[in-house]
Formats: structure tokens, C-alpha cells, sequence
């Protein structure tokens, strides 16, 4: 028997916003340049969005639709925004100079990140048969790809970036293992993360001011005056 | 071999080795006028041929054959592409050679042979720009198998025509991840191995920065219009390829004149569309550093290798 055309479409385009989360994910290591970067991190969130809105069309749930939009909002248009005024309040530096290992070698360990994401989520896969389940290993991948830019860049923005990635992965895989953890939840979540971008964006401020860049490799040693 | 095959073969020598010229015409028409130019038109490039090929032939004292013979290589490996990869039709002229490997091997090796013909030339820019090329293709290669690869996972065939034929028959296969990524990768490819920008700027002879142009300088005549209609046959067979892979509507399945005609006019039609979006995007890009390249790559060796992966995985 096989599935009606419109049940195929919604895999198709699950797979679709799944495969941009994970291309907008790698892009956000291959380019150095800051603003280029934002720009790709708010095409990142608007794949979150579209995930979470096909999910939603699927299962013909309001409730998930609001939160698609909710998604779609924050991560899409808000979070963005307040990255590019944090990027604009810490001065002219506007590249990830000196990433802690090069970009074509950040690359290769994107690579062997995804194999191991993809290798790890294989018993997840196995529980259940769903599309929904079978996309599960993107969002493990966009979590380490996350984490990884969090621990190999230096500049505070892309340090940011990379927490963001962590926690939009998070989202991903949530939305995609549940059929949705509800609203409450979503909406705490989603305030939990722009309270830590806006201490994050303060922070960095306060660091450019004593200190005169953000490169956070600088600050290994802390000192008492 | 069917008479699609045969059919569409002989069409797409005719429209390619006719249209890759005015291809190149085409987008350096549209360069021009965005950049503000008036712009030569578009039959330029045939204009340019006509005259080189009226000019007498000058061979540097010194070299060997290998100089002589590689401008009709380049143009003959690529007429072999152009005849049996589908690109009107979706059957081939001569299915065993229309597979994956030969054709990647066989558009590969055309910049080999240009680039040992550089190297015979004895001098530095030849050899400069023989070891710049030699570098890139040996780094996109791998991204070209792999990304074509991972289209040809869903089909379990190498055959470009299965590939294409399956992919016509369920559209849907190419709105996945996998195609998604592989055409990223196969966009970055293409780019590389025909000298656009930002890899290589096409417009130049500035001796730090070329890369292809800096290979074919001691060309004149006969031979730099062969070596010219080579390069432009290559762009149209790589975008033609693209087309193909990832836009294959409007492609012959019979061997009806209606078909072969549609077909005709899809493939001239998208590929045209393809040049003119990659000419305007040109003029927004800067070349990229020469040292900056490999990243560049890497990047799109990673996305043709997760294209694989998502193959298996979601497929």
C-alpha cells in the first residue's frame, strides 16, 4: 500500500526544511565573515520555523502552528536582530580572524561530527518509523556542529551564534522526536534563550569596554586589581 | 542504442558546439550591462572565432606534440561528453559511456591535457598557471563523483541516463535534502572547474591572479579559437549537466520531433537562464584568494558528502 500524494509531500518537504537546517548549519562554519554569518543564522532560524510549520501541517494541529510562528518570530527575526545590534555595539572587528582550527579543518571535523551524529541516532531511528524520527539525526548533527563552533571560535558574536545553533538543534530535535511539548513549555524555552542572548550581548559590551575587542581567547588569565 | 540516443546525440553536438559560444556572448553581454556597458552583443564570441580561425597558425619553437594535439583533445573529449551525457534526451547515443565515472574522468581530463600543454610551453605563466589548475581539480573532483553519487544512491545505477530518467519520473525525489546539498556542491564545482569567479576570473589577464588564461597564453590562431570553443563547450556542458540533474523537465523521453524540439528549446532555455544568473551574481562577487580557494572547496566537498549520508538516511 502506499502513502496518498499529499502525506508524501509533507515528507518531502520535512526533509526539505531538515536538509536547509543542516546546509544553513555548515554554512555558518564555512564563512568567516560576521555578517554573512548572521544573515545565514537567520536563515537558520526560518528553517527551524518551516520544520516546526510542516510538522504542524501534518499533524493539522493549531496549537503547533502557533508555535511554529512563535519559532519563526524569535528565532527567525528577533534573535537575529538583536545579534546584528550586539555585533554593531562591539566595534570594527567584523571577521573570525584567528578560529582556534582553520576553516577547512573545522570543516572535515563538520564532516566526521555529522558521520558520528548520524551513527549515534541510528537505535533512535530504529524505535519509530516516521519521517519525523527519520530527520532526528539532523538536529543531533546541528547540535554538534553547534557546540563545535562554540568551542573553536573566538570572537564573542560567533561564540553567540554557536550557543544559538546548540539550542535551535535542541528545538529541532524536541519538535522532532515529540509531536510537541506544548506550548507553555515552547514559550519558557524560547524566553529562557533571549534573556541569555541579552546578558550574552551585555556582556560582551562590558568586555569590549574594559578590554577593547571581544576576542575571547584573550581571557585566560583572570586577574584581581 | 536506441534512436532516442542516437537523436538526441546529434542534437546536442549541434546545439552545444553552436550555443556554447553564444553562451559565453550571452552572460558577457549580461555582465556588460550591468556593469554600465554597451557590451559587444552576443555573437562576439563567434566573431572571435571566425577571425582566429582565418589567422596563421604559430606553434612556440621548442615544444612538442603534446602542444599541438591538446587543443583538439580538449575540444574531441568534450564532443564525447557532449554526445553522450543526456541533455535533450534522456537516453544516450552510447549508454556505457554515459555513465558517472567516464564522464567526470573524461571532463577531467581535457584539464589535464591543456594543463601538460601549458607545462610544454616552458614558461613561467604556463606553469603557474598548470600547478594553480592541477590543484583545484584535484580538489573538486572528488566533490563532482561524490555529489553525483549521492543522486545516483536512490537510482542503485551510475548511468547518467537512469539517473536523469528516474528523477523525470518522480519529480518529487528532487525536492529532498540530498538534492538540496548535492546541488550546492555540483553550483561550487562547476564554478571551479570552468573559471568563473570567484575561483578564477575569466575576464582577466592580470598575471598574479589568472588561473585558465594564464594556461592557454602562448595559444594563437586556429588553435586559441580551438582551446576557446573547449572552454565554452565545457561551460555549457557542466550547466547542461546541472540542468539535467536537478532541472530535468521538458527533457525528450521519445523520439517524436515534438519531443526532440521541446527538448531542444528546454535545454537552450534553462541552460541560458542558468549563464544569466551566474553572470549577475559575478558582478557582486569579488575573486576569491588564491589561498582561500581550498576552504572553498572543502566546503563543497563536505556538502556533497553529506548529500551521500542523508541519501542513506533519509532515503
Amino acid at each position: 500500500m502506499s502513502p496518498p500524494a499529499a502525506a508524501l509531500l509533507d515528507v518531502a518537504l520535512l526533509d526539505v526544511a531538515a536538509g536547509a537546517l543542516l546546509l544553513t548549519a555548515v554554512l555558518v562554519v564555512w564563512r568567516r565573515d560576521l555578517p554573512a554569518v548572521l544573515q545565514i543564522f537567520t536563515a537558520h532560524g526560518v528553517a527551524l520555523g518551516a520544520l516546526v510549520g510542516v510538522l504542524a501541517w501534518a499533524q493539522r494541529s493549531v496549537e503547533l502552528a502557533l508555535v511554529a510562528i512563535g519559532v519563526l518570530l524569535v528565532r527567525g527575526m528577533l534573535l537575529p536582530w538583536l545579534l546584528r545590534r550586539a555585533l554593531a555595539s562591539v566595534g570594527p572587528a567584523r571577521r573570525e580572524l584567528r578560529p582556534v582550527i582553520n576553516v577547512a579543518a573545522s570543516l572535515l571535523a563538520v564532516a566526521g561530527l555529522v558521520l558520528l551524529a548520524f551513527a549515534v541516532s541510528v537505535p533512535l531511528v530504529e524505535l519509530d518509523g516516521s519521517p519525523a524520527t527519520h530527520a532526528m539525526p539532523v538536529a543531533i548533527a546541528v547540535v554538534l556542529i553547534g557546540l563545535m563552533v562554540l568551542v573553536t571560535r573566538r570572537h564573542a558574536i560567533s561564540q553567540l551564534v554557536g550557543f544559538l545553533l546548540v539550542d535551535n538543534g535542541i528545538t529541532a530535535a524536541g519538535f522532532l522526536a515529540t509531536t510537541g511539548i506544548g506550548l507553555v513549555v515552547e514559550v519558557g524555552v524560547a524566553l529562557d534563550v533571549l534573556l541569555v542572548v541579552l546578558v550574552l550581548h551585555v556582556l560582551a559590551g562590558r568586555i569590549r569596554t574594559m578590554f577593547g575587542e571581544v576576542d575571547l581567547g584573550e581571557l585566560h588569565e583572570l586577574r584581581d586589581r | 542504442m536506441s534512436a532516442l540516443g542516437i537523436a538526441g546525440g546529434v542534437l546536442q553536438a549541434i546545439v552545444v558546439v553552436v550555443g556554447a559560444p553564444l553562451l559565453q556572448g550571452l552572460m558577457r553581454q549580461v555582465r556588460a550591462r550591468l556593469e554600465g556597458r554597451v557590451g559587444p552583443g552576443i555573437g562576439q564570441p563567434w566573431r572571435d572565432l571566425r577571425k582566429l580561425l582565418r589567422k596563421q597558425s604559430i606553434v612556440p619553437r621548442g615544444t612538442t606534440e603534446i602542444f599541438r594535439i591538446a587543443p583538439v583533445l580538449l575540444v574531441a573529449m568534450t564532443l564525447v561528453v557532449v554526445v553522450v551525457a543526456p541533455l535533450v534526451t534522456t537516453a544516450s547515443a552510447v549508454p556505457p559511456i554515459a555513465d558517472l565515472f567516464v564522464v567526470v574522468a573524461l571532463l577531467a581530463h581535457a584539464t589535464v591535457v591543456i594543463a601538460l600543454a601549458a607545462l610544454d610551453g616552458g614558461t613561467a605563466f604556463g606553469g603557474m598557471g598548470a600547478s594553480r589548475e592541477v590543484t583545484i581539480l584535484a580538489l573538486v573532483e572528488p566533490t563532482a563523483l561524490v555529489a553525483i553519487f549521492a543522486l545516483s544512491v536512490p537510482t542503485g545505477s551510475t548511468s547518467l541516463p537512469t539517473i536523469v530518467g528516474t528523477a523525470l519520473d518522480d519529480p518529487q525525489r528532487l525536492l529532498s535534502p540530498t538534492s538540496l546539498l548535492a546541488a550546492v556542491a555540483l553550483a561550487t564545482v562547476i564554478v571551479a572547474e570552468t573559471g568563473r569567479l570567484p575561483v578564477d576570473n575569466p575576464a582577466t589577464h592580470l598575471e598574479l591572479t589568472m588561473i585558465h588564461e594564464a594556461m592557454v597564453l602562448e595559444y594563437a590562431g586556429p588553435d586559441l579559437a580551438l582551446v576557446e570553443l573547449g572552454s565554452a563547450m565545457r561551460l555549457s556542458v557542466y550547466l547542461g549537466l546541472f540542468t539535467s540533474l536537478f532541472l530535468p523537465w521538458g527533457m525528450a523521453t521519445t523520439a517524436t520531433p515534438l519531443a526532440l524540439a521541446v527538448g531542444v528549446l528546454a535545454l537552450v532555455a534553462k541552460v541560458a537562464v542558468l549563464g544569466v544568473v551566474m553572470a549577475a551574481a559575478e558582478v557582486f562577487l569579488a575573486k576569491l584568494r588564491l589561498f582561500r580557494v581550498p576552504e572553498l572547496l572543502a566546503g563543497s566537498f563536505l556538502l556533497a558528502l553529506l548529500a551521500v549520508t542523508t541519501a542513506y538516511l533519509l532515503g
